[in-house]
């Protein structure tokens, strides 16, 4: 398939619903991939199971806090730097490159990246959303290094990061993006063609494409984004559920950038005061509580939404007196296995509370 | 007493308030010159109403002037653009984004320039101050006299764009300077956007504002000028002309707010009919609804917050062209019958039939309708009813799938027709529980100018382990609060319509940069529960 104009623009709409929150803001993006666009004709994107058992595949997007990545703009030239470096480590050229994660910027920025390589995207990812951390890829889950990775930044910094293990290698890249001013780009689990064809998320592009797609259709067409919204997510077969969790104003905000991420909570209230919903986030949303009962949590995706043109609201980009939608859908279910939830249900943010699906908590199942 | 003044590309409109009554009002043709029209306009309520210059308190303008010239590629300065970033940002140069034609308009007199603090308060790259010298001289040799300055993490520290533009001054002290962090906040691209936006109004603004000024002085009035805002409240008429952007969205939240007073109703949705097009906006508890997510302004991205307004092309000059033939017919097909979005605008009184033209518009099909009275009827052509039924059909069905746009709840909205063009939204409207047409609804934009709001803005660094954040923000609405009464404002109206935090990880004791900004009606102006009578419109 080749990503044209419309379908970037469709990309950035689906993949800022999937960032649940983070991933970057996929305007900067969108306007990078539009650049690219005035000098190749699209992007070229290939199926998972079009890659041969022994290709080189490597993922890539940026670490940092979105917080930092809407006022500190890249080069420009961080990923080629990065991917070329990792072709020189490993002596033989890339085949293909994939988003780390479809959620945010990060869905689309590897398009631009594997357009200056000559290569193809993959249609696939490592986490079917945005995650704030490296070792909540779904290769971490399934066993595999995060090694060698490159980490390039603005300012022409260049790391490359060998550890043991993924845990160690995040906290690496993280202090790393840290010193660099908060924001930097990052090669990482470098993949054979049949590794990738296993464990990553196989349709995510192409389904962030879909799921924007419908949204677009159903405004031109004067249709309920919304409806259109969680039709395409059900349509998937990635995000089988989907549905509005709270219709509010933001009446508070606490963000901070603090240890390489944007972290905070955001309080939205219903109107005429019905109810109140508050959402706490790591880069990402991670558990919705609607008047002290949680309704949805991680993995599970939780988007805020404007309310009228069911434009997706990254973390960055939330501003107090916002009339918002919240919006959640059912997580792949590969991040749903026991060993996935160790590493990306709440229990890893610190949360007590068990996992519970987010059809289960709001009766979506009883259809 | 208060003038209100409404400036568009068609008409300017003028309203004397005394309190919530309107002493008189006039709309008029706005003249080439603009000076003129408003000085006529101001001096016509004067005049009716028996009131000398000297008893008006304030004349609050409203003005189409900088969308109009955005929109239309039209009178904006060449800008000279210094990034002070570098080597972050390149991947992104200024203007990206941009419709061609206007980054054209603008030129491509831009500068990457090292500098840029990072989020933690260090440097991305030192200041250098030769690079700032050697592109002042070079815009200074081009003539390129309109120049925005931005700089990373400028709404945190502005020192760097403050220190730019020193040196742009002493190397070019006719050169106008818009720094980006005097008007927008964290999110580079759109705020360098902005900034560059201002830069290529300063001109136009300049002129704008003199004339304005000319205008009240020819009529001796000596009460202080104010310009109407994106958010509804005032700026003076020296900040309008530094600022003009800040004024772009004022003219939609403008008519909401004066069909919102007009009406005493506090939900609805609100048709603006002008001479080209009809906003549409919604009322939500009394206030214009805005975007959440940045808005476009001829075509550039930018987060100002502005009322979230659709425009379709139908207003009192839009063309409608059909074959003469079927005038008078029985019927003929949809597809002969095409309806703007081209409109004749303010030719309207030479182009349209009613005047001797020889153009068909909405105006003409709306009188020969019956659904209004001006200019010369003999001048139309004989029309059948079925034609007649057919076209007002189709403004009627351009209206309704409007309306269906803008509404967010299900069941049938209130509909407030205001502005010049009214007449063409008929009595009834699919999803419309009840069209109202106020009084004085085709000078709804003065009006609104007319009650304009207060506004203030609280912003201090706060330490949050010396004073703990909800006593800091508590401390601080009150403290607006207080300011937003101070400057006239009504007590019970006072509202929190901005809380922008951000952290200074860089200094010690967990502090962060808070900022807090209300508005409220101006004293004077209690908002009524009782709506106003309806008044329909004559057949």
């Amino acid at each position: 398939m080749r990503i044209d104009r419309t379908a970037l623009t469709d990309l950035a709409q689906g993949a800022a619903f999937l960032g649940s929150g983070g991933g970057g803001d996929p305007y900067y993006s969108l306007l990078l991939g539009q650049a690219e666009l005035a000098r190749v004709e699209s992007f070229e994107l290939v199926p998972l199971d079009s890659l041969g058992d022994d290709a080189l595949v490597v993922p890539c997007g940026w670490i940092g806090a979105p917080t930092v990545s809407v006022e500190k703009l890249p080069s420009g030239l961080e990923a080629l730097a990065g991917l070329k470096r990792l072709e020189r480590e490993l002596g033989r050229p890339i085949d293909a490159v994939l988003p780390i994660e479809i959620g945010g910027g990060n869905g689309l920025a590897p398009l631009v990246s594997a357009a200056r390589l000559g290569v193809p995207v993959v249609d696939a990812d490592g986490m079917g959303r945005a995650f704030p951390e490296s070792q909540m890829a779904i290769f971490n889950i399934r066993g595999l290094s995060a090694c060698p990775s490159v980490l390039t930044a603005a300012c022409g910094a260049l790391t490359v990061i060998e550890t043991d293990d993924n845990l160690t290698h995040e906290r690496i890249a993280r202090g790393l993006s840290v010193a660099l001013g908060g924001i930097a780009h990052m090669v990482e689990y470098p993949l054979t063609g049949r590794e990738a064809k296993d464990h990553a998320i196989g349709g995510s592009v192409s389904a962030a494409i879909a799921i924007g797609a419908a949204v677009r259709r159903a405004r031109e067409g004067g249709d309920d984004p919304f409806a259109a919204l969680y039709a395409a997510l059900r349509d998937t077969s990635l995000y089988p559920y989907a549905g509005e969790l709270f219709d509010g104003k933001i009446v508070d905000l606490e963000r901070e950038t603090q240890g390489g991420f944007s972290v905070g909570r955001v309080v939205i209230e219903g109107f005429g005061g019905s109810g109140r919903m508050e959402l706490v986030f790591q880069n990402e949303n991670l558990i919705a509580r609607r008047d002290g009962d949680v309704v949805a949590m991680v993995p599970d995706l939780i988007t805020v939404m404007d309310r009228e043109t069911a434009d997706s609201i990254t973390t960055e980009r939330l501003k107090y007196g916002q009339r918002v939608k919240i919006v959640g859908a059912a997580a792949p279910a590969m991040l749903r296995e026991a060993r996935a939830l160790a590493l990306v249900g709440p229990g890893a943010f610190g949360f007590t509370d068990a996992y519970r699906p987010i059809e289960a908590l709001n009766g979506w199942d009883q259809g | 007493m208060r003038i209100g003044v409404d400036v568009g590309g068609t008409n300017t409109d003028a309203v004397l308030m005394d309190g919530r009554a309107i002493l008189a009002w006039t709309k008029q043709p706005t003249s080439a010159d603009v000076s003129s029209g408003v000085a006529g306009a101001i001096r016509t309520v004067l005049g009716d109403a028996g009131v000398s210059p000297d008893r008006i308190g304030a004349v609050m303008i409203g003005t189409t002037h900088f969308t109009n010239a955005l929109v239309q590629r039209d009178r904006l300065d060449r800008v000279g653009v210094l990034r002070l970033a570098s080597p972050s940002g390149e991947a992104l140069p200024p203007l990206t984004g941009w419709p061609d034609d206007l980054a054209r308009r603008i030129g491509g007199h831009v500068f990457l320039l090292p500098g840029g603090y990072e989020v933690d308060g260090r440097e991305i790259a030192p200041f250098d101050a030769d690079k700032v010298r050697a592109a002042a001289v070079e815009l200074k040799a081009r003539g390129i006299g309109s120049i925005a300055i931005t700089s990373a993490f400028a709404p945190v520290n502005a020192s760097m764009e403050t220190r730019a533009a020193a040196i742009v001054r002493e190397v070019y002290p006719d050169a106008a300077v818009t720094l980006s962090g005097a008007i927008g906040r964290i999110g580079f691209i759109e705020r360098e956007n902005a900034a560059i936006l201002n830069a290529a109004l300063t001109g136009l603004a300049a002129t704008v504002v003199a004339s304005f000024q000319r205008a009240l002085a020819d009529l001796g009035i000596a009460a202080p000028l104010y310009i109407s805002q994106n958010d509804g409240t005032l700026i003076s008429a020296e900040q309008a002309a530094a600022f003009p952007v800040l004024a772009i969205g004022s003219g939609p939240t403008n008519s909401m707010r004066g069909a919102a007073f007009l009406t005493g109703i506090e939900d609805a949705i609100v048709m603006d009919v002008g001479g080209t097009t009809t906003d549409i906006g919604v009322l939500a508890g009394g206030f214009p609804r805005e975007s959440s997510i940045a808005v476009d302004i001829g075509g550039v991205r930018t987060n100002f917050r502005m009322p979230d307004i659709l425009a379709i092309g139908l207003g009192g000059g839009t063309r409608v062209r059909l074959d003469p033939a079927f005038y008078a017919a029985d019927g003929f097909a949809p597809e002969a019958l095409k309806v703007g979005p081209d409109s004749v605008g303010y030719r309207i009184a030479h182009d349209a039939l009613l005047f001797g033209g020889n153009t068909l518009t909405a105006s003409d099909v709306a009188v020969a309708a019956g659904r209004a009275a001006f200019g010369a009827r003999t001048n139309l052509p004989d029309f059948s009813a079925a034609t007649l039924g057919a076209i007002w059909a189709r403004f009627q069905a351009m209206l309704e799938e409007a309306v269906d746009r803008m509404k967010t709840a299900r069941g049938d909205a209130t509909v407030l027709a205001v502005g010049g063009g009214n007449f063409l939204i008929g009595d009834a409207l699919k999803g419309a529980a009840r069209v109202i047409r106020p009084p004085h609804a085709a000078v709804a934009n003065a009006v609104g100018a007319a009650i304009a709001q207060v506004g203030a803005q609280v912003e201090q660094i706060v330490a949050y382990d010396k004073e703990p954040r909800a006593t800091a923000l508590a401390r601080m609405r009150d403290e607006v609060t207080a300011r937003v009464i101070a400057a006239g404002g009504a007590a019970d109206s006072v509202r929190i319509v901005e809380v922008d935090e951000v952290f200074l990880s860089y200094l010690p004791g967990k502090a962060a940069q808070l900022r807090v900004r209300a508005v409220g009606d101006l004293a004077g102006l209690p908002v009524e529960e009782t709506a106003a009578p309806l008044v329909h419109h004559a057949h």
